[in-house]
């Protein structure tokens, strides 16, 4: 196992005011306190809701933004490709144009055969200008470049968003088929989990400008525990997320040793696993083993 | 070759889903010691499933000696599965039996019934 790919060590962005303000929890931070690792050769599924701070963090992971408190490290700009979520291109070129741009801005480093492959494979005419592609066209394009510059680390913030599901089921293999192939780190965001899950082995949920979980989704699935059954002293469990209806208690907890009580118990879903957490702010942070600064 | 349908839905493990079409395609025959299975790159192109699944499944197959890898080459089928082809005495006697429960008044749904929890009883604890 090679040493991590991004390590992230307090952390923190603020937009809009000086550093003269007066410091705290309070407004223009848009992520605080972010200490995390990510080994390489790990598929990131960069999960929380809108406005959390996943673009931040992947703008700052790419170097496009100075950290504000706090450092991150990953692999300089030639070895590294980063999709923002606009999708910037040249409207007035054509497909060829913008393929031919990235061979000569990516000297020796160049996978013409991908970044063709990539674009026929969507049945783009490589004549047509930028501008009159749709939006989903414009993201293969956009992939295209990023992927034959054969990058380390791949950061891509909402790549499916404009997707439709059987170029989102293509787009995704490519990508997949890369990470195969040349071991490259891949981070992506999305507010949507199903875009994601089943194509990561690795997960960061950001929420509030912190970072709640981190780790290998098996893991932080195998530390969590969903119970049911009568309503019972939890302790000495950690308690992300409990309920009551009438005797039935509901309740997502980090098992403290074994389970003994009177209830059913289940290892979450996913979908399960970040709703909890989303709905208990209060819960603590996460860090599985590899994934800890 | 095999060609993996992943569901999302099914609540199975993905790279159990992959281990258990595998066995299937080795007890019908589909494929046979000395085949290939397809590449990670191969499968994940087709499936946009995480690589490191696919080759988790791989290892489980190769544990249990079904499969080997062979560096660079790729990974290969070594031993089919089910030790009792169409023409075994083992069928005849199913088949058979199958006839006296039919006689005997038993409908399909009570003999699968009947078939799944004697199944249930001798492979307890077995994995797939």
């Amino acid at each position: 196992m090679t040493g991590p790919v991004i390590e992230a060590e307090g952390l923190g962005k603020r937009y809009g005011r000086g550093r003269g303000q007066a410091q705290g929890q309070g407004r223009g931070w848009a992520l605080r306190d972010c200490s995390f690792q990510l080994p390489a050769g790990r598929v990131c599924a960069l999960v929380g809701p809108n406005g959390a701070g996943k673009s931040t963090l992947l703008a700052l992971a790419a170097g496009l933004l100075r950290p504000t408190e706090g450092a991150i490290r990953g692999p300089g700009r030639d070895r590294l490709a980063y999709v923002a979520q606009d999708k910037p291109l040249y409207p007035q070129l054509t497909v060829d144009e913008t393929l031919r741009m990235g061979a000569e801005l990516n000297p020796g480093r160049w996978d013409a055969a991908t970044a063709r492959r990539i674009v026929t494979d969507g049945g783009l005419d490589p004549t047509t200008r930028v501008r009159a592609l749709s939006g989903g066209q414009r993201t293969r394009v956009a992939l295209a470049l990023a992927l034959a510059k054969r990058p380390e680390l791949l950061l891509l913030d909402e790549p499916m968003a404009d997707l439709d599901p059987l170029a989102r089921h293509q787009l995704m293999g490519a990508l997949m088929a890369d990470a195969a192939e040349h071991g490259t780190s891949v981070v992506m965001s999305s507010h949507i989990l199903t875009e994601l899950e089943g194509a990561c082995d690795h997960l960061l949920l950001v929420d509030g400008g912190r970072i709640r979980l981190g780790g290998p989704i098996d893991d932080l699935l195998a530390a969590h525990t969903l119970l049911t059954g009568p309503v019972a002293d939890l302790a000495p469990h950690t308690v992300v997320e409990s309920r009551t209806t009438g005797r039935q208690l509901t309740a997502l907890i980090r098992a403290q040793g074994r389970v003994d009580g009177p209830w059913e118990t289940a290892e979450p879903t996913l979908e399960e696993l970040l709703l909890a957490h989303l709905r208990s702010p209060q819960a603590p942070t996460l860090l599985t083993e590899g994934a800890t600064a | 070759m095999v060609e993996y349908r992943i569901d999302r839905r099914s609540g199975v493990a993905t790279y159990l889903q992959i281990v258990q079409q595998t066995k299937q395609a080795l007890r019908l025959g589909l494929l046979e010691p000395g085949d290939k299975l397809p590449t990670a790159r191969e499968v994940v192109e087709a499936t946009a499933i995480n690589p490191n699944t696919v080759l988790k499944a791989y290892r489980e197959l190769e544990r249990e000696g079904l499969v080997e890898a062979r560096r660079g080459l790729g990974t290969f089928v070594r031993k089919s599965l089910g030790g009792a082809p169409a023409d075994s005495p083992l069928r005849g006697e199913l088949t058979d039996w199958a006839r006296r429960a039919r006689a005997a008044g038993l409908e399909r749904d009570d003999v699968a019934a009947l078939f799944t929890s004697v199944l249930d009883e001798h492979f307890k604890g077995d994995t797939t």
